[in-house]
């Protein structure tokens, strides 16, 4: 018993220094989007089939209508609000069912051992679900071009809108990914909130044609000034100012860090 | 031996006053002893004795209500990123990640914890060591429970933690597996690596500990030296079988400990109950023996003696 024996070799702290902490934050990335890359007819294509279906059926019932906008199309009118749309339901559901899956399968816990922040969970989870937005925007605007053509009046605008309102809505899924303990918390999440904020936010028509209550109501509506702002991105013509869409989403975006980072530090409902 | 208060420096994991409770549940009540650099260590207790609960604490997956934790110096809380590169752990349920399949998970793993491409020799290496070099590029569902507890072990290495924390690594895995693991683990332990072993194999935690823990509803009981803990009772125990299925003397009587196809264990204590007392009394009482053994406490009588669970089966030390 007891016999001599090398001792662990001293880590010193310069040698912990080594390891890049930047490397954890990359590979969560890669991992999180090799995640929607594997099942990319669910998370892609499906909700690019769904949108267009809505562009087809809507383009053609409301053929004829006057323009919502002077000089715009009404097919061009629909198409960001839909691009819009789609990346809303799609960043929020990226990081939300990747975070509660991880959960209830319950290797979160490989996640949550590592030498991982706060920080880079949130950015990796945010980045990863604006890589799956984007790319569901891309294809979408693409298939829309072959169709009705569509001008491009700030695309730093468009940009703007396209990466403060998907990082929102990743970080939101990421809220609910924490809070949720099963799926059905989280389709409670999806069809009492994403849902009908979207479908009454002024995708497939200008606020201005609303009644007074609705018209009212729309402008507490964080997705109304994400698609407002997105439209304006192309057509220079929106329903409120485009700064005020800018503000809008960048509040959203901050407001909802905010309690996603605190959650992610304090450990809430992750670490018993 | 050295047993006493090892300097600060010597220590791999300091565990200092940890309370958890779940509710009414005390799963743990104040636990503190420390685990030293390069040792074995056996955390060994009933189930909900608080072992997992424990190791949970350390790996960071529960908090605790009070006490703190040091691996190698750094306090899991204020400095949690170096404390948790120092640890492997491998939980005890057995988790993965439908999505991946076995190479990607591991290098998934190591990126976690900072590595790169410089960790694949290694992740190879623990592929062949573990037996899964065949399964390396096979879906993580598609492989049975004892392959995905080998790829829990193989993850929980990838970092070449200093600090090795393995809860039940043995459950529901095959003897072969079992040997390649001890001797993995085993040579690991012999470059300086830091193990810590739950299991309720008892026989496996007597082979390999240098030292061990028992704990039992949240409390440590006992914590000594595997020697030291085997010679803690004075005891030892004498199988007998009468021949011409004769009775015991009632004198004998209150001495047995189990009874199993007509053999019959007694437990004597060294020093009362000389083994030549034993046979005189059956000389006196005229009995003839058909068969004598004698056996050594192993670690699980101690086991049983210290946790008092009288309800599992192998407590009538009858005949094993
Ligand atoms: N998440 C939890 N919620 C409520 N109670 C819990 C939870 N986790 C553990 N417990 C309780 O804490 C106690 C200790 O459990 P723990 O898992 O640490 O035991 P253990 O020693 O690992 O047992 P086993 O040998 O069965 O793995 C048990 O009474 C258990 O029921
Ligand atoms: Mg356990």
């Amino acid at each position: 018993m007891n016999r001599e024996k090398q001792p662990t070799l001293p880590l010193a702290d310069a040698e912990l220094a080594r390891f890049s902490d930047r490397v954890g934050f990359f590979t969560l990335t890669q991992k999180e989007i090799k995640r929607f890359w594997s099942v990319l007819g669910q998370t892609v294509t499906a909700p690019v089939i769904t949108s267009l279906l809505y562009l087809l059926v809507f383009a053609q019932a409301m053929k004829g209508r006057a323009p919502v906008y002077p000089g715009v199309d009404y097919t061009a009118f629909l198409v960001p609000g839909l691009v819009m749309m789609t990346v809303i339901q799609n960043a929020f559901a990226n990081s939300s069912s990747s975070l509660t899956q991880s959960k209830i399968m319950g290797n979160l816990v490989f996640l949550l051992m590592a030498p991982l922040g706060a920080w880079e969970w949130f950015a990796a989870y945010v980045a990863a679900a604006l890589v799956r937005a984007a790319l569901v925007a891309v294809v979408m605007l693409a298939v829309a071009l072959l169709f009705v053509p569509l001008p491009l009046h700030a695309p730093l605008a468009l940009l703007g809108m396209f990466l403060l309102s998907g990082a929102s809505l990743a970080v939101l899924g990421l809220i609910a990914g924490i809070v949720a303990n099963k799926f059905d918390h989280l389709a409670a999440f999806t069809n009492f909130l994403i849902t009908p904020l979207s479908f009454l936010s002024g995708v497939f028509y200008s606020v201005h044609a609303l009644p007074p209550f609705w018209y009212a109501a729309s402008h507490f509506n964080p997705f109304f000034y994400m698609i407002d702002g997105f439209r304006y991105g192309f057509f220079g013509q929106a329903d409120v100012p485009i700064w005020l869409s800018l503000l809008w989403a960048a509040s959203c975006l901050a407001v909802l860090s905010v309690i996603c980072l605190w959650m992610l530090m304090t450990g809430y409902k992750l670490r018993r | 031996m050295n047993t006493c208060s090892p300097d600060a420096g010597n220590v791999a994991l300091r565990i200092d006053g940890l309370r958890k409770s779940y509710g009414k549940v005390q799963a743990l009540d104040g636990v503190s002893f420390d685990i030293r650099r390069g040792e074995f260590f056996g955390l060994l207790g009933p189930n909900g004795a608080g072992k997992s609960t424990l190791i949970n604490i350390i790996a960071s997956l529960v908090r605790a209500d009070q006490g703190s934790i040091g691996v190698l110096g750094h306090d899991t809380v204020r400095d949690w990123r170096s404390a948790r590169r120092l640890i492997g752990v491998v939980p005890q349920e057995l988790v993965f990640d439908p999505f991946f399949k076995v190479l990607d998970m591991l290098r998934i793993q190591a990126g976690y914890y900072g590595c790169g491409r410089e960790a694949w020799p290694w992740i190879d290496e623990l592929l062949s060591r573990l037996d899964l070099a065949d399964k390396r590029n096979s879906p993580m569902r598609a492989l049975s429970g004892g392959m995905k507890r080998r790829v829990l072990i193989a993850q929980a290495l990838v970092h070449r933690p200093p600090v090795v924390i393995l809860d039940e690594p043995t459950a529901g895995v095959d003897v072969e597996l079992r040997r390649t693991l001890w001797t993995f683990m085993n040579e690991l332990h012999a470059k300086g690596t830091t193990v810590v072993l739950t299991t309720h194999y008892l026989e496996e935690a007597q082979d390999l500990c240098e030292r061990i823990a028992i704990i039992d509803k949240g409390r440590v009981r006992v914590i000594e030296t595997t020697p030291q803990l085997l010679n803690r009772h004075p005891f030892r125990f004498l199988r007998l079988k009468l021949a011409n299925s004769g009775q015991l003397p009632e004198a004998l009587r209150p001495l047995v400990a189990g009874e199993k196809d007509g053999s019959i264990e007694l437990r004597l204590e060294r020093d009362k109950h000389p083994i030549s007392g034993v046979f005189a009394a059956l000389r006196a009482a005229g009995l003839d023996l058909e068969d004598v053994h004698t056996r050594e406490p192993d670690l699980e009588d101690i086991f049983i003696e210290l946790t008092h669970d009288h309800s599992r089966p192998a407590a009538n030390g009858g005949a094993r």
